[in-house]
């Protein structure tokens, strides 16, 4: 909290997430409440997606636990909310690692996304960043007890540059808001209903629009992958670096993802919590593989915690803050003995 | 994805385009979408099914993407994606009717028209399904038959009998 | 014979048309409404009324007029929820087949009160000859001036219109029907906000039962202190039970609120007994969403006292010993049902009802499903009751809308209820296809209570 914060205090509201307050805009969500917090507090989010009007709500992973509705109501909320589309009221209290029941439901919620995923990360392309991956190693149960067929689909081209694997999807409908939001004309959706329901463009046809290989940065799981990098290599051999290019389209400012001399792919910019900054275009995703297109700024930075930083799976190093409350050391207490036996 | 061979020639009759815009006329202005369902309805009452094409010329109509109208269709159980039999019988198999022997119904008519559930019996006059409850629970079973939905109520094996056989009148009739 | 409000003159030939229905004291509430009563004042009547939604989840529709909220110069819906699909419910159907002026009477004096130029009924698509038929019932009460512009000459202007579903059970929920009637996929919407302060187009809303809409004309007709006389403690006025099952006189039946259960199964008046001279082993009391109760609880409280036909009564021992009104689907399963292929039905419709939007429901319910189907198949394990009530609590009260918690409950109290019966399915995984568990000792006296 730096002190410019605290002198805009009259026209901010104070909410208190697992045991930390902040004080955020009025109409901001408890979920970017805690991203502003950071740290192990910020609940996960499959399906949130903050530069796409009207994403979130369905994928229940971020569900928290409202223990004090605010000054004025302080009756806490009956069911646990999701956090993503819970706006905080002043004087509100959430718990989130620090509720048994929050940690709880959300195991469910992450059994039940991985029951009818193929689990086929060996052969997916986007093992190393995907963030089902980061879930179930965080929240997830070591083994399934579901006993029955998994559900599958036929894998689709649509289009000559995107791959759709429908078998991993697990329904975000972020790549339908992308369609609707950035792009002219949306031609794919969500067909069927319940667990047949399927992103698919019922005629065969491909998503053909300049800014249509953003659906794939925005992807969490590898349902929506990068043809031109199919199979080329595992995102943890190869190194990222910032670059940018005077782009007439977007602002050019990208990722490139080098194995050796050689630009493997190209994606936007993520920050911390895995969100593109900027989206870009087709022609610098896929037409601009070459280091002389590009101005190079330098490597990106990468957490140590990523798989990507180091090519292993790194000791956990819990952040700064979790050392310091003991009551959060507590509620993380399955996640050190968890790191600890790395 | 699309797995039904397609060679429907759809077009509208000025009757059925009335009727849509009809439909249209009870939605303030900008908000024409929600006539979506009842002209699917409308649609497939004349086609018997909803082809792609159809609704493309749907979507053009209401001035919709082609994929808003593939999502509603696909979403809703009444609509038929692919080519039906002239009379689809629609068996309730919910609680309520499986208590008064809605399965033992569902059994015989597959067995009486010698085709299994959603295939078309040879002579394309029938197909049947079982569908999820149609609140009708204290005349159980029951079934109905679109594009009336006409509901016959407290089925036995002969009521079926019965009813199989005047709908082949009907058919030869018509 | 209790009181009949809806239902009074049901049998009276042509009660379908306008012209007889206005003889038998039809379109009284709209005149009387619109002519003497401000908007404040119809709402008012409501609320003194107690009258709570009859769709299912009883919230008082007095207090849920006075939500909607009225800023200027934007329009304001009502819009009737006659999506009826709870398995076990049909009053809807019946109620619009054979007196639909009364849900039509209801709607304009609604609308009146809540400030509505354009209302819809959204019915379910299934219901097509019902849809005709109000379409008539709409016609015949425009040309006799109850609809239209200037209706009765005070200056409000009413359009009324039926919108279809496509079959969905979703879009029973009622940001769900919303979007439907937007022309949309029945996806629940996030809430907040409410509908009240952003429905339909996303103008303040107020979504009604179709019984709801209709109690409201009685409601009028005598005034709301009159109404709440009827019925026990904050189960006011009469409700329309779907009785289905094996009873001997399957229909729907107006009961006073209070009724006792016992009085519902076996007098004459209303089911009359069990079917076939059988006995009672079980009831789904409010449509399929509720707890399922064996015998000795739904005709007894713990207590030893008789449960009523009321919210309060029905729920009485939450969801450990009770149940819920719901929509008052009242389904009697007789000693020949089988309780683990009930479920698994249940379990399978909600299954396909699922609209898929939120993890815990899209892949929980079919999950649950098919463990059911196991159990009933004889391939179960002794575990999977566990499991089953595990992958419940999973889903119950993680979801986006209720069908999460509507799936969730009937798993949770078969097994909750009728474990044995469960576990001698797996016991005896060769028998339980042929045969089923019998009425056991779900009908024995409840033990005495120590206190």
């Amino acid at each position: 909290m730096n002190i410019l914060n605290f002198l805009k205090l009259s026209e901010k509201v104070k909410v208190t997430i697992d045991g930390m307050p902040v004080e955020v805009e009025p109409g901001t969500s408890i979920l970017n409440a805690a991203r502003q917090i950071g740290g192990d507090i910020v609940p996960p989010a499959m399906c949130y997606y903050s530069k796409l009007e009207g994403s979130g709500g369905k994928c229940r992973t971020c569900l928290v636990k409202v223990s004090k509705g605010s000054e004025k109501d302080p009756r806490p909320m009956p069911k646990l909310v999701a956090s993503c589309r819970t706006n905080v009221m002043d004087g509100m209290e959430v718990q989130n690692i620090t509720s048994p029941e929050v940690v709880e439901a959300r195991r469910g919620i992450v059994e039940m996304l991985l029951i009818n995923h193929p689990l086929d990360c060996p052969v997916c392309d986007q093992a190393g960043e995907c963030h089902l991956q980061d879930l179930a190693y965080e929240h997830g149960a070591e083994a399934t007890r579901y006993e029955f067929d998994r559900r599958t689909f036929d894998r689709i081209d649509i289009g000559d540059k995107i791959q759709l694997h429908m078998t991993r999807c697990i329904l975000c409908y972020r790549c339908v808001f992308v369609a609707d939001q950035i792009t002219e004309n949306r031609v794919h959706g969500i067909l069927g209903r319940g667990d047949h329901a399927e992103i698919s463009t019922y005629i065969e046809k491909a998503i053909d629009n300049d800014f249509s290989g953003n659906v794939i940065d925005v992807c969490p799981v590898g349902a929506l992958t990068d043809k031109t990098f199919r199979f080329k290599n595992r995102v943890w051999f190869t190194k990222p670096v910032e670059a940018h290019r005077d782009c007439p389209t977007c602002s050019g400012k990208t990722t490139l993802w080098y194995k050796g001399e050689e630009v493997l792919r190209v994606t936007a910019r993520k920050d911390e919590f895995g969100e593109v900054e900027e989206f870009i275009c087709n022609t610098c995703r896929f037409d601009k593989k070459e280091t002389k297109d590009w101005v190079i700024e330098g490597p990106k930075k990468v957490s140590r915690q990523s798989v990507i930083n180091s090519n292993h799976y790194d000791q956990l190093q819990p952040a700064q803050v979790v050392k310091k409350n003991l009551e959060l050391m507590e509620a993380n207490k399955e996640q050190f003995e968890r790191a600890t036996k790395f | 994805m699309l797995k039904v061979e397609e060679t429907q020639s759809v077009e509208f009759s000025t009757e059925l385009v009335n009727k849509f815009a009809e439909i249209v006329s009870r939605y303030p202005e900008g908000k024409e979408k929600s006539a979506l369902l009842p002209i699917l309805h409308e649609v497939q009452a004349v086609n018997g099914w909803l082809s792609s094409v159809a609704m493309d010329k749907v979507a053009a109509y209401l001035n919709i993407a082609p994929i808003e109208v593939y999502e509603v269709a696909s979403f809703y159980s009444m609509y038929f994606l692919r080519p039906q039999g002239k009379f689809v019988l629609e068996v309730c198999r919910t609680g309520p009717c499986c208590l008064v022997g809605a399965e033992k119904i569902i059994d015989y008519i597959g067995e009486k028209l010698g085709v299994k559930e959603g295939e078309v019996t040879a002579d394309g006059l029938f197909s049947y399904r079982g569908v999820e409850c149609l609140a009708a629970c204290g005349f159980a079973p029951v079934l109905q038959i679109g594009p009336e939905y006409t509901f016959y109520e407290n089925l036995t094996t002969n009521s079926v009998d019965q009813l199989i056989s005047d709908l082949k009148d009907k058919a030869s009739k018509s | 014979m209790g009181r009949k409000l809806l239902l009074e003159h049901i049998n009276v030939p042509g009660i379908n048309t306008l012209e007889v229905y206005r003889k038998t004291g039809g379109y009284r509430a709209v005149e009387k409404a619109i002519k003497t009563m401000s908007t404040d004042e119809v709402v008012e009547e409501v609320k003194k009324s107690g009258l709570r939604g009859r769709g299912g989840a009883g919230f008082p529709t007095g207090m849920k007029w006075s939500f909607l909220a009225k800023p200027e110069g934007v329009a304001r819906y009502l819009v009737c929820n006659a999506d009826e699909s709870e398995p076990g419910t049909f009053k809807d159907r019946y109620l619009m087949t054979n007196i639909p002026h009364a849900l039509i009477e209801g709607m304009i004096v609604s609308s009146y009160a809540l400030g509505a130029n354009t209302s819809y009924i959204y019915v379910r698509g299934e219901m097509m000859p019902q849809i005709r038929i109000l379409e008539k019932a709409i016609a015949e009460a425009k040309a006799a001036g109850f609809l239209g512009k200037n209706i009765l000459g005070s200056g409000y202007d009413l359009e009324l219109y039926v919108q279809p579903g496509g079959g969905a059970y979703i879009c029973g929920e009622e940001t769900a029907l919303l979007e439907s009637l937007e022309g949309k996929r029945g996806n629940p919407r996030i809430k907040p906000p409410f509908p009240a302060i952003a429905g339909l187009y996303g103008c303040p809303t107020v979504v009604n039962n179709v019984e709801s809409i209709a109690a409201v004309v009685p409601i009028i007709n005598d005034g709301g202190e009159e109404y709440a006389k009827i019925g026990i403690g904050r189960s006011t006025g009469t409700k329309l039970i779907s009785a289905s099952g094996n009873i001997n006189k399957p229909g729907v039946y107006e009961i006073e609120l209070g009724v006792s259960v016992e009085d519902f199964i076996y007098s004459e008046e209303y089911c009359g007994g069990i079917a076939n001279g059988k006995r009672l082993k079980a009831v789904v009391a409010g449509g399929s969403s509720v707890p399922i109760l064996p015998a000795n609880l739904i005709l007894n409280l713990v207590n030893g006292d008789k449960r009523l036909m009321s919210y309060e009564s029905l729920s009485e021992g939450g969801f450990t010993t009770g149940t819920m009104l719901g929509s008052g689907g009242f389904v009697v399963l007789d000693e020949d049902q089988c309780i683990v292929r009930n479920t698994w039905n249940f379990s399978r419709f909600y299954h396909h009802e699922s609209c898929g939007q939120c993890s815990p429901c899209r892949e929980g319910t079919g999950w649950m499903e098919k463990v059911l189907h196991r159990l009933e198949n004889g391939h179960g394990k002794m575990s999977d009751m566990d499991l089953l009530v595990d992958v419940s609590k999973k889903i119950e009260g993680n979801t986006i809308c209720p069908l999460g918690d509507a799936a969730a409950w009937p798993v949770a109290s078969a097994i909750r209820h009728f474990r044995d019966e469960f576990e001698w399915h797996v016991r005896n995984p060769t028998l339980a296809v042929k045969e089923n568990f019998g009425l056991a000792h779900y009908a024995d006296p409840l033990p005495e209570l120590v206190s």
